[in-house]
């Protein structure tokens, strides 16, 4: 049954259509993937018995005529997503046993489509991290660590916040797995990892039931082995939902119909503020690449210019830690998630939240609370919500001379557990290509276009103009052509 | 700007997260590392920017005002760490 | 000059002088809707605990803010209600701050542009005339749940029932002088709110609470420190809390010390105001915008839809039974209060004596009502069957005298005024013949005081008419007796 788990989410579909195999023998390939892959620890809890029971029902649609878009196909859930009395803890100790009552909307809508779960998926705490280091359910292994990764002399972070479903998805115990992104946590593991990912337009993809970081930024979306999986997925996972204010009332095209196109007479934007003092030569390298095979393609290429870029990270960090102050309040011990004891409900609260949450969510909501509180609120926050216009309005002016934005998704590789370790800002530094994106509320994509000479993935991002997935997947398709990236982890199921 | 200990700690009470004295020292400093680097936006001219809240250019939805939803004391309860009666019950609130 | 005498009349005398008093009200109105202000579970009052809350309103992860468009409506409205300024801009903020009874540490509110600006209400002043009282702003914000301290020595109990219910926040300008001029105020915001059926008004059951900003100063000088008292929930309470706030600011100052701003309590057995000592120093509560939520852009056209819908206000009614029915100011101010009596009132002096109908109403009826702790939605006579005596009265069937006695039989069983006057006969005798022949009794009983009166005693008069109204067991038409009576003792 192995070869099942080679077939990408396209192929499956296909496969169960026209009943090379079932449902159920799908799920039990996968079912065994991740108990063989379970050194990586990128699942917090497996659903083995709920997998299988979908995949029954899923079954039973299929030998009806009946299938649905997604019918039968076993996914990863990033453990941010809120699923109905299965444990979700946001890689917390706070939420340590919390159970939903509800189903957040994104994956009522991957469920409303046949869609099977096979667990939940490990991930930085309350999705702040960029290596997957911050869980209270231990690290993710990046398996292109090594034949045997938990062994590995480095150990390979997965990226970050969505390292577990990153580790899955390229080492085949998921055959695609839900992510977000809130400063590029859905991009940067797809880059570490070899695999493509999509952040859409925020507004693209409800929020409702998905446990907040920065409400302002956060986006739900894919994580697949492809372009063509990535534009299956998100199409069971966009659209309006009245349930989240911010979610924004349009049709969902079928963004199957943009791999067809070509990209001949695009012209794709290479900005060149993203040039980052010590970015090694090999990413400089592989962008240039990048760029010629899109020409190739028949795109055009053209130089733009998005001056503010440099202030996105500094400015990413007041926004997005002022409203995970905010967001993370509710975590206080009284309606659900872990308490601790205290003499009154203050003591509660304080040893509560000082045990609950990790050293990066404290940092985090702590200097949110600072960049809010009275006397500091316009020199930090607001100037970082006038900086946060300057960076979206460079986009703005950019996609006048430009369809769509080519740049590399991570200044590096992966790097070990235990690197950039000592100092915040340096592992901040690793989204410095991802966060103008969630800045500025644009769609965009990483996929892998080659390998370091560590003969480890990079990545190449996407970036569109609002609501125009379709441009980026249709460029992203082209580029994957070109690059014809096949290369496996040394450690996948 | 920087920052000092009283105000760190005057942050962990607002952020209802106790820190221990160490915990104090170590965030002081780093605090004083990140906002110095934060502080490379002052070179942004913001004069004529407005501040950005949203990037979702519709207007707010209104719903019908309908009662549709609650209803279920159970599930709101199901995950409370201590409940008695219906009530949520937490350690005495002190005025 | 009047305006002076008022203040005069309100100014505190302390030992080093006189004391001027400065209020101003934050009054939270829970909006009348059948669902909350972020979210589709219930408002109705009374229900087990935590059994109208949602995952919203209990803050659960993910979970998100949806605005009902009857809240916002109801705020446009009573915008318009106090001539006041609609913004068709403004902005939910969240105000940050951990409490039990907040389940998300923040409440979703308005900070810098609420959805309602200046406005004003005029105050009907007992010596008949107005005050005009400033609005600084109204917005839209959500309740908090309730917390219980008696159930345990160790632990609080938490409901979230009210959690999320919308409330407006009406904040006035310090134009408040007095603690009457205060509950005034309370008073006339209510009665404003409830033409608008925009809330309740009802304070027993915390619709409606004030929060009373006092100071005290020395008239003419600049505004001094003032102390904000939390939660005054009765018309009762805000008096005496104004009054003994001033009186223990005044004592302070005078003693050689300085007013802390602080917020108080107010303490309802007691009837004093205390420090409520550790909300203090954490009060730094980080507004910014809710992320959650977009701005709240208004539709002109809808507004001036709302505006051509408005009920007719309590000072435009009040206006028109003035001119109408000639009312003097203070009966119609009091008439317009309450919109049941106002509609009662003129459910019964249709087509009638506007005057006589008012009195009947104040006076009567009230006092009937008063007796029983009856509202006048619960009276046992109707306006019309009122309005069915007031004509018998018009009409001359039944003396005023005799329409109290009806009235009271009325009141007890419900009969209609006409069945009762001819069941008991009480018709008035207005028949010339029939009242000569009971005049001549009189006199022909009487010779001593005849004769007294003749002979220049004219007070006996009113002796002659109570015998003729007695013999005729009160039927007497006294306009009658009056006039013949006059002719047969001038002899």
């Amino acid at each position: 049954m192995s070869s099942l788990i080679e077939l990408t989410l396209a192929q499956a579909l296909d496969g169960l259509k026209t009943k090379k195999f079932t449902a159920t023998e799908l799920t039990q390939a996968y079912i065994k993937a991740t108990e063989k892959c379970r050194s990586l620890n990128a699942y917090i809890v497996e659903t083995p018995e709920l997998a299988l029971k979908q995949a029954k029902e899923s079954d039973a649609r299929y030998a009806s005529g009946k299938a649905l878009p997604m019918d039968g196909l076993p996914l990863g859930i990033k453990d941010l997503f809120c699923t109905d009395n299965v444990q979700t803890t946001a890689g917390s100790n706070i939420l340590r046993g919390f159970k939903p009552q509800y189903e957040s909307t994104v994956t009522a809508q991957l469920f409303r489509d046949g869609a099977v779960m096979l667990g939940k998926l490990n991930l930085d705490e309350f999705a702040m991290g960029s290596a997957n280091i911050t869980s209270a359910y231990g690290n993710v292994i990046n398996p292109w660590s090594g034949s045997d990764p938990a062994n590995a002399v480095r150990k390979l972070v997965p990226g970050g916040s969505s390292g577990g479903s990153a580790a899955a998805v390229a080492a085949r115990c998921a055959i695609a797995a839900t992510g977000t992104d809130t400063g590029g946590s859905i991009r940067q593991p797809a880059a570490f990892t070899g695999i493509t990912g999509i952040k859409p337009t925020y507004g693209r993809c409800s929020r409702w039931g998905i446990v907040a970081y920065a409400s302002s930024l956060d986006q739900a979306g894919p994580m697949t082995r492809d372009v063509r999986d990535a534009a299956i997925m998100l199409k069971s996972m966009a659209g309006y939902d009245p349930k989240d204010s911010t979610s924004v009332n349009r049709p969902v095209p079928n963004y199957l119909d943009a791999l067809e196109g070509g990209i001949a007479g695009l012209r794709i934007g290479i900005p060149k503020e993203y040039r980052v003092d010590g970015m090694p030569a090999e990413v400089e390298t592989l962008w240039q690449q990048g760029i010629k095979m899109l020409q190739d393609a028949g795109a055009e290429i053209v130089d733009i210019s998005l001056p503010h870029t440099k202030y996105a990270l500094a400015t990413y960090y007041i926004v997005a830690t002022a409203e995970c102050s905010s967001n993370l309040a509710r975590y206080d011990g009284v309606r659900f998630g872990q308490r601790e004891a205290g003499k009154n409900l203050i003591e509660m609260y304080e040893t509560t939240r000082a045990k609950g949450f990790g050293a990066e969510v404290r940092r985090r909501i702590m200097l949110g609370t600072y960049v809010l509180s009275a006397g500091y609120y316009d020199a930090y926050y607001l100037k970082g919500q006038k900086v946060r216009n300057a960076i979206a309005r460079d986009f703005g002016q950019a996609f006048k001379q430009c369809d769509a934005i080519l740049t590399p998704t991570a200044p590096s590789d992966a790097f070990a557990i235990g690197e950039k370790q000592d100092d915040p800002i340096k592992m901040w530094l690793n989204d410095v290509f991802t966060v103008p994106v969630n800045l500025a509320g644009l769609p965009a994509m990483s996929l892998p276009v080659g390998l370091s000479a560590n003969k480890l993935p990079l990545g190449l991002q996407i970036i569109g103009r609002p609501f125009d997935e379709s441009t980026v997947l249709g460029i992203g398709a082209a580029l994957e052509a070109a690059a014809g990236f096949k290369a496996l982890p040394p450690f996948h199921a | 700007m920087s920052i000092d200990k009283n105000t760190v700690a005057r942050i962990a009470n607002l952020a209802r997260i106790r820190l221990t004295e160490d915990e104090q020292n170590a965030m002081t400093r780093e605090f004083q590392a990140i906002l110095g680097w934060i502080d490379q936006l002052q070179e942004v001219n913001t004069d004529d920017i407005p501040p950005l809240t949203s990037v979702v250019e519709v207007t707010l939805p209104l719903r019908d005002d309908k009662v549709a939803d609650g209803g279920y004391p159970e599930d709101v309860l199901a995950n409370a760490p201590k409940q008695a009666a219906g009530f949520f019950v937490v350690p005495k609130v002190i005025e | 000059m009047t305006a002076n005498k008022n203040l005069q009349d309100n100014l505190i005398r302390g030992e080093t002088g006189d004391w001027e008093i400065v209020i101003g009200m934050e009054v939270h109105a829970q909006v009348l809707s059948e669902s909350k202000l972020f979210s589709s579970a219930a408002t109705a009052f009374g229900a087990e605990p935590n059994a109208q809350v949602s995952f919203v309103d209990a803050a659960m992860p993910g979970m998100l803010p949806v605005i009902n468009k009857k809240c916002v409506e109801q705020a446009v409205r009573t915008g318009l209600g106090i001539n006041a300024k609609i913004n068709l801009h403004s902005v939910f903020d969240r105000k940050n701050y951990f409490y039990a009874d907040l389940p998300s540490g923040y409440q979703i509110s308005q900070f810098k542009d609420p959805i309602v600006g200046k406005g004003q209400i005029e105050l009907d002043m007992p010596d008949g005339s107005t005050r005009t009282i400033g609005i600084t702003r109204l917005h839209l914000e959500q309740d908090a749940g309730k917390s219980m301290h008696d159930q345990s020595p160790t632990e609080s109990y938490i409901d979230l029932n009210r959690s999320g219910v919308a409330l407006m926040e009406i904040v006035s300008e310090p134009d408040l002088r007095s603690s009457e001029e205060a509950g005034l105020y309370l008073k006339k915001l209510r009665t404003i709110l409830r033409y608008l059926g925009t809330c309740d008004g009802n304070m027993d059951e915390g619709s409606m609470r004030a929060d009373v900003n006092v100071s005290v100063r020395k008239p003419g000088d600049p505004l001094g420190t003032r102390c904000e008292i939390k939660n005054v929930n009765s018309m009762r309470f805000v008096v005496q809390a104004v009054e003994y706030e001033a009186r223990r600011q005044i004592e302070i100052i005078e003693g050689g010390g300085v007013i802390k701003q602080e917020t108080r309590l107010f303490d309802n057995a007691k009837g004093e105001t205390r420090s409520m000592r550790s909300k203090e120093e954490a009060h730094d509560y980080r507004y910014f915008p809710d992320p959650d939520l977009l701005p709240l852009i208004l539709d002109e056209a809808w507004v001036n839809h709302i505006k051509a819908t408005l009920p007719e206000l309590p000072d435009d009614r009040k206006n028109r039974y003035i001119k109408d029915f000639g009312l003097t100011s203070y009966d119609a101010g009091v008439l317009v209060a309450e919109k049941d009596t106002a509609v009662y009132f003129e459910n019964a002096a249709k087509g009638r004596e506007g005057k006589l109908a008012a009195n009947w109403v104040m006076g009567e009826l009230f006092g009937a009502l008063n007796k029983e702790n009856k509202t006048i939605s619960e009276s046992p006579v109707s306006a019309d069957a009122l309005g069915g005596l007031l004509d018998l009265i018009m009409n001359g069937t039944i003396s005023g005298r005799t329409a109290k006695e009806v009235f009271e039989e009325m009141y007890a069983s419900g009969k209609p005024a006409a069945k009762i006057v001819e069941e008991k006969g009480l018709q008035q005798v207005s028949d010339v013949g029939e009242l000569e022949k009971a005049i001549d009794d009189v006199i022909a009983q009487n010779p001593d005081k005849v004769a007294e009166y003749r002979g220049g005693k004219d007070k006996l008069f009113g002796f002659f008419v109570g015998q003729v109204m007695k013999n005729t067991g009160g039927k007497a038409n006294p306009g009658v007796v009056n006039d013949l009576l006059k002719k047969k003792l001038a002899g």
